[in-house]
């Protein structure tokens, strides 16, 4: 019995993670369509982010849940300033430009960082499940998880920011028409993704800590996720994370991390082939 | 001045002749020593020390002239955590560089990459780190220990400190699938019983199913052979689910990449090693060796690792080979090493096997304590038994194969 408690924690936990690190992409690649491969690089600037903020003595809740959004939404404004907004619509160009910019990131951050793995140590201590202990952060990752879908949700569902984002993406020439700058739009959306992808990089960091590096473990589990999804953004990334998580936790669970992985990605494979449209593509049509 | 036609060609042809002529004078000048260490990616915190030091022990040996007259120059390529590149770079230190010998591979598997690579193009090869055993090349030889020298030591301490039963987890690769066979074979022989093996590729950074496994085995004391920065993480996640203090841990790896600095002290404290090198070995020649080499790289340099001074106790014996052979000829330093030469390292005194090229050294057993080492118990002088129960190039000179350890 306790078992399965604690193997459901794990399975809520490898979907709660898996949500945190795709659900900037799914904004940045399901609704602007740019296929961001520095999505990685922007995570691991998470992480550093609440690390030094850390280090420099914030509190590591602010460091985590503020310091790491703002700073990760921040450079993500400045790249669609000086980068994608030149290149919408030119789908290899942005994978181009966006690849370089990973490169350039990791170079940079090693340059400044330094090439070793840093750190923080989970904050919370860990509780009991009958004869078994578990971190409890991991309940906290979980529980960030979860609020950030449905803040994201709620967003795009109820606020008038969120029905002119979807509006611009949808036809960008009506949504001009109509007196919104489209430009605009794109901009603080790209920045939202951005800020959202900073504050999973923070919330894992110390779980995983953080190398300059460490985006290449992330990007393309990320981007799985997010195509198997489809096109809705939040019911999308909820829905592929729930399949991919638990069958990479429970095969994890019954073998090992390696067959873990292979597991997921076979799952992934499987999916796409029967529904090349992700899962939203078949359920869930009208979602967000 | 008028210059004729044949005057001007004259001239040229001297000036060309001479350029020609003069060229190999110069370059022959240094010996060429090639690195072959990640200094970026994921095994960057094994490679940058283990570089640090390779740097200095060649300064110091331009400083005191060189070696047989000729200055020593160091050719560094940064593999990058990449078994690609080791592949290139050393077929470029081979073919293109004619370095006289190499020193580096850090993980097993880069070792497996390079080693045919150099054997092939006969450039001698010098491996530095500790590693599960067994290699027996007569154109590499083993500066680091192996398990016959480390394990054989830790897995009974480590029994009768804390229990019978051991949990192994380790990186996924020849050295983790090797050296977690060698601590079910030792702990089998104890009278103990290895409770599980799993292994992971150097890339995992989520142990949490793991840890839950580990908890449902109850077993006395774990044993990590984990490699690289984001096996970190393992530590951090187990110390997070508050396992630190209720199941103690051994490793053959924890501190080469001088974990124990970037870890809590209270995540990791109490952990078990088993090394040839401690900053804290008390001899002259460690106090003098740390007291030049801070001064070179500053007092605040945090640790010189066990891989650090097996790089620099490598560059020794094989300075020291090539003063004996009067020369850097590849066979020539060889026969030099293979009488058995001998060294006065910081670790201790390091002498070459000369049937397996592995070396004859002090052995520590520690614990981890406030971001630095405890020693615990010395084991003076110990033997690469493992490697030499399979090994004898005296014998068979010829032999070139990894031998692996079986049941």
């Amino acid at each position: 019995m306790d078992l399965v408690a604690l193997l459901a924690i794990q399975v809520l936990y490898a979907i709660a993670s898996l949500a945190l690190i795709s659900v900037g992409l799914a904004i940045i690649f399901g609704m602007m369509k740019v296929i961001n491969l520095a999505h990685g690089e922007f995570l691991m600037l998470g992480g550093y982010a609440a690390i030094e903020a850390n280090r420099y003595g914030i509190n590591i809740w602010i460091a985590m849940l503020v310091v790491a959004p703002l700073v990760v939404g921040a450079i993500g404004a400045i790249v669609e300033r000086t980068i994608i907004r030149w290149l919408y619509g030119r789908m290899i160009d942005t994978m181009l430009a966006t690849w370089g910019l990973s490169l350039f990131l990791v170079g940079l951050t090693t340059a400044v960082f330094g090439n070793t793995t840093v750190g923080l140590s989970a904050p919370l201590g860990s509780f009991e499940i009958g004869s078994y202990r578990v971190s409890a952060y991991t309940l906290f990752v979980i529980a960030v998880a979860f609020v950030t879908l449905g803040g994201v949700l709620a967003m795009l569902r109820f606020t008038r920011l969120g029905l002119v984002a979807r509006g611009a993406m949808q036809n960008a020439n009506m949504a001009a028409a109509l007196g919104v700058n489209p430009n605009r739009v794109y901009s603080v959306t790209f920045a939202a993704g951005a800020a959202l992808t900073g504050l999973a990089g923070g919330v894992l960091a110390p779980v995983s800590g953080v190398f300059p590096t460490i985006g290449v473990a992330y990007v393309a589990k990320s981007f799985i996720t997010v195509i198997g999804g489809g096109a809705a953004i939040v019911t999308g990334t909820a829905t592929a994370s729930a399949l991919f998580g638990a069958v990479n936790q429970l095969a994890t669970y019954a073998t090992t991390p390696v067959f873990g992985e292979v597991a997921l990605l076979a799952a992934a494979i499987v999916l796409i082939r029967l529904l090349p449209q992700g899962i939203t593509g078949r359920f869930f049509r009208r979602s967000l | 001045m008028s210059v004729s036609r044949r005057h001007f060609l004259q001239t040229a042809a001297a000036t060309a002749g001479a350029a020609a002529f003069g060229a190999p004078a110069f370059a022959e000048d240094a010996i060429l020593v090639g690195s072959l260490h990640d200094l970026s990616g994921g095994l960057d915190i094994y490679g940058k020390p283990m570089v640090d030091v390779l740097t200095f022990a060649i300064e110091e040996a331009n400083a005191g002239g060189g070696l047989l007259g000729r200055q020593v120059k160091l050719i560094n390529y940064d593999t990058q955590s990449n078994m690609q590149l080791y592949t290139q770079f050393a077929q470029q230190a081979a073919l293109k560089d004619k370095v006289a010998v190499v020193h580096g591979g850090i993980t097993s598997a880069s070792r497996e990459v390079i080693r045919p690579v150099l054997d092939k193009f006969k450039t001698l090869y010098f491996y530095n780190t500790q590693y599960e055993g067994g290699v027996c090349d007569r154109n590499q030889f083993d500066t680091g220990v192996t398990p016959a020298q480390t394990v054989e030591k830790l897995v009974p301490y480590a029994m009768k400190k804390w229990g019978k039963k051991v949990y192994v987890v380790a990186a996924d690769y020849n050295y983790g699938q090797i050296t977690s066979q060698w601590v079910k074979k030792y702990a089998t022989e104890n009278g103990g019983e290895v409770a599980a093996i799993d292994f992971f590729p150097l890339d995992v950074t989520n142990f949490a199913s793991t840890i839950s496994k580990i908890q449902a085995a109850k077993p006395d004391f774990v044993w990590s052979a984990l490699v690289g920065g984001a096996h970190i993480s393992f530590y951090r996640q187990w110390a997070a689910a508050g396992m630190a203090k209720s199941i103690p841990m051994a490793s053959t790896t924890f501190g080469v990449g001088n974990e124990q600095i970037v870890l809590n002290p209270d995540e990791c404290n109490g952990m078990l090693v088993c090394y040839n090198y401690f900053q804290g070995v008390k001899n002259p020649a460690n106090t003098a060796f740390l007291e030049r080499f801070h001064k070179r790289f500053g007092a605040d340099y945090p640790n010189v690792t066990e891989l650090a001074m097996g790089t620099y106790q490598g560059f020794q014996l094989w300075a020291d080979a090539v003063k004996k052979a009067g020369s850097a000829d590849r066979l020539k330093v060889i026969d030099a090493l293979e009488t058995g030469i001998s060294i006065d390292a910081p670790s201790g005194k390091v002498t070459i096997d000369p049937p397996t090229h592995h070396c004859i050294l002090d052995v520590h057993i520690a614990e981890v304590k406030d971001r630095k080492f405890d020693l615990l118990e010395d084991f003076p002088q110990q033997k690469p038994a493992d490697t030499a129960a399979v090994c004898d190039l005296k014998k068979n000179p010829n032999d070139n194969q990894q031998y692996i350890i079986k049941f």
